[in-house]
């Protein structure tokens, strides 16, 4: 760590005064992302004049209103979009977009599909905590098959959305999942989207025990904690046991969310290649008409 | 490297001081003279060529084109290259349009300038897609849930497509609101000949910055340089004013307030209030023969062209007819109306839809004269002969 040792310091340095209390409930995950990329930020040391937060809607698009920074709290869903104007605008910018499962895997699916295809140079933090929170805790498309939400009260049939494997898909140029309990790996995953040129995301498992866990009879906060390391699996002893694995482990992990890094590549970013595009015209166009190739 | 206008390459990329060109590539042309380097496009007739004449011209000039992937994503993109300090556009029509509607509101409550230039065809739904029509008026002002006033142009010429693209983004910086330019698929797809404004002749207008001590800077509040001015200075992302801008109802600082009754009441009035305190002084009609008219055209867009055929040959019948084209629909010049009203018989509302600017012209016309309503609908103009029948009383 740099100059700042404790979360006491930290806040000071990050937190935007005067939006003290949050709105987040007891046992909520959403204040641990954000403490999670505060110590990302000091350890990179950005000037964070130039961070630019964007944000949807819903309790996870609420938190670039407690940072210290420029941020634009948009419509439902369309952080990402909004986020690609901002980038064009300045390219000095780094610009990072919270979200949560509702707001960006179910109805800003699109905009997410083709930043990612384009590799916008952003960092995506998605938080999910598999509901609709903010409104009460309707049905979120990242919700594992039987869940219950008020939307779904007899138990959810559909089938979950892995945000992060469709970002590998896409060819999204850092592809990362963790839950919150544990935070190193995601201090270090945050740094490592931050730093990548072209398109970054960050899954976040993150409880809610109000709008989730009180209705799935997940226990108290604790319990509903700890359903997270219970429910969880690196994504390389996943790999290991489904290789080599008997039937036996292979049964009790099939249903486990694999976390880790799943996509670590070096595309060049949407607004590297735009400049490129820029430069060739301006070649071209300094050339006497009528030249030879 | 962050854009900067350079005038001499913008007139590079323009070519020839007189050219003969679509009304859709006049829109993309008056971007760019007032300094557009941002346009967020998604394809659709009959305001395609918007987007190809940026595609083309704008990497050229330095500014940035991104084909995004839907008209919502056209419009947030927009938004957020303007708060990082981009003049930025983009174009549509009615489907589209109506995608855009939720962050056209949520452009009116941040107080984002940036500019939509909506080529209008039919509708409801996918209509006709490859005629024009005047299909918005209405959904420009009342569109987007909650209270709000439209900045809205209406071109009739291929040259004023270029001159209200222009206008739209000085009222949009001006008044930090969205401004559009409601050009129709006829203007659009009509190719006229235009005249290129010299540099020396061009009045742009940018948003005023925010400029003074960071710690004393209170972003949502009347401007804090200019006096007696209810346009808040613009605190551009990245110069280190760390403002938080919300679409939620939020006080002076841009904290949410959603529950205050007093902040909400607040901001809106003074946000629509930033506008219509200026209403008077933002008239712009054409006023033709009116002075002894007995019967008025009031009229707009495309729509104004057969009506002054109408009227020149109702002129050489002997009958007093004038014309009053709005160039700047909304906000709408109520008084002017209201004294033409009190100097004429009749008014006369050609439009290319069932009736929609009628109703205004007739809430401050009505005490005063008759209003008839002459729409036309199909995708068809009206022909002059149609609109002297109504002359005529037929």
């Amino acid at each position: 760590m740099v100059g700042i040792k404790t979360a006491d310091e930290l806040n000071k340095k990050f937190l935007r005064e005067g939006m003290w209390p949050t709105i987040f409930c007891n046992g909520c995950g959403h204040g641990v992302v954000l403490e999670y990329t505060f110590w990302a930020l000091e350890e990179l040391g950005l000037d964070m004049d130039k961070v630019i937060f964007s944000s949807g809607i819903g309790c996870s698009s609420r938190l670039p209103g407690y940072i210290n920074a420029d941020g634009l709290h948009t419509t439902h869903g369309r952080a990402i979009a909004f986020a690609t104007g901002i980038k064009a605008a300045d390219p000095d910018f780094h610009v990072i977009v919270f979200t949560g499962d509702g707001d960006c895997a179910g109805i800003g699916g699109n905009h997410f599909i083709h930043a990612a295809r384009r590799n916008i140079d952003m960092t995506v933090i998605m938080i999910n905590n598999f509901i609709y929170g903010m409104t009460g805790g309707q049905l979120a498309p990242t919700a594992p098959l039987g869940s219950i939400a008020t939307t779904a009260p007899y138990g959810n049939i559909e089938h979950p959305f892995d945000i992060c494997n469709l970002a590998c898909a896409l060819g999204a140029n850092y592809v990362a999942r963790w839950g919150v309990s544990h935070p190193y790996q995601p201090i270090k995953s945050i740094k490592e989207g931050i730093q990548k040129k072209g398109f970054s995301l960050l899954e976040f498992l993150a409880p809610c025990p109000t709008a989730y866990g009180r209705r799935n009879k997940l226990g108290d906060i604790k319990k509903h904690w700890a359903w997270y390391d219970n429910n969880t699996i690196l994504k390389e002893d996943l790999e290991k046991i489904m290789k080599y694995g008997t039937e036996q482990e292979k049964e009790q992990v099939k249903e486990k969310i694999p976390l880790g890094v799943f996509q670590d590549i070096q595309k060049p970013g949407f607004f590297e290649a735009y400049e490129k595009l820029v430069d060739r015209l301006k070649e071209k166009e300094s050339k006497p008409k009528g030249a030879k190739k | 490297m962050k854009y900067k206008r350079d005038p001499k390459r913008i007139r590079e990329v323009l070519g020839k001081k007189v050219q003969f060109i679509l009304g859709d590539i006049a829109c993309v042309y008056g971007g760019l003279l007032a300094g557009v380097s941002f346009f967020g496009g998604y394809p659709i007739t009959p305001a395609s060529e918007v987007a190809e004449g940026m595609a083309r011209r704008l990497p050229r000039v330095g500014g940035v084109y991104i084909q995004m992937e839907d008209e919502i994503g056209s419009i947030a993109a927009v938004i957020g290259a303007a708060w990082g300090g981009s003049k930025s556009m983009t174009a549509t029509s009615g489907p589209g349009f109506s995608l855009m509607m939720e962050n056209y509101g949520f452009a009116v409550m941040t107080e984002t300038p940036c500019v939509i230039v909506n080529v209008q065809r039919t509708g409801p739904s996918t209509g006709q897609p490859t005629l024009g029509a005047q299909g918005d008026m209405m959904q420009v002002r009342w569109g987007t849930h909650g209270d709000l006033e439209a900045l809205a142009f209406a071109p009739s010429t291929v040259q004023e497509c270029m001159d209200f693209t222009i206008e739209a983004f000085n009222l949009s910086e001006k008044y930090r609101n969205p401004a559009c330019v409601m050009t129709d698929g006829e203007v659009g797809h009509l190719r006229e000949r235009i005249v290129i404004p010299d540099e020396k002749d061009l009045k742009l207008i940018d948003r005023t910055p925010a400029t003074i001590d960071k710690k004393d800077f209170i972003p949502f509040t009347n401007s804090q340089t200019i006096k007696n001015c209810k346009v808040p200075d613009f605190p551009t992302f990245g110069t280190g004013y760390r403002t938080y801008v919300t679409g939620l109802t939020h006080n002076e600082k841009g904290f949410p307030a959603t529950d205050k009754q007093p902040d909400h009441e607040r901001l809106v009035k003074r946000i629509t209030e930033k506008i219509m305190d200026d209403a008077d002084k933002l008239v712009m009609v054409e006023e033709m023969n009116l002075d002894d008219a007995d019967i008025a055209f009031v009229t707009y867009g495309a729509t104004a062209r057969p009506a002054e055929s109408a009227m020149e040959m109702a002129r050489k019948n002997g009958m007093k007819v004038g014309l009053l084209r709005l160039k700047l629909v909304w906000p709408f010049p109520d008084k002017l109306i209201t004294k033409l009203a009190k100097d004429v018989d009749k008014i006369i509302v050609p439009e290319m839809n069932l009736g929609q600017i009628v109703h205004p012209v007739n809430e401050y016309a009505c005490k005063h004269c008759e209003v008839v309503s002459a729409p036309k609908i199909g995708g068809e103009m009206h022909l002059p002969m149609e609109l002297y029948k109504y002359l005529e009383g037929k």
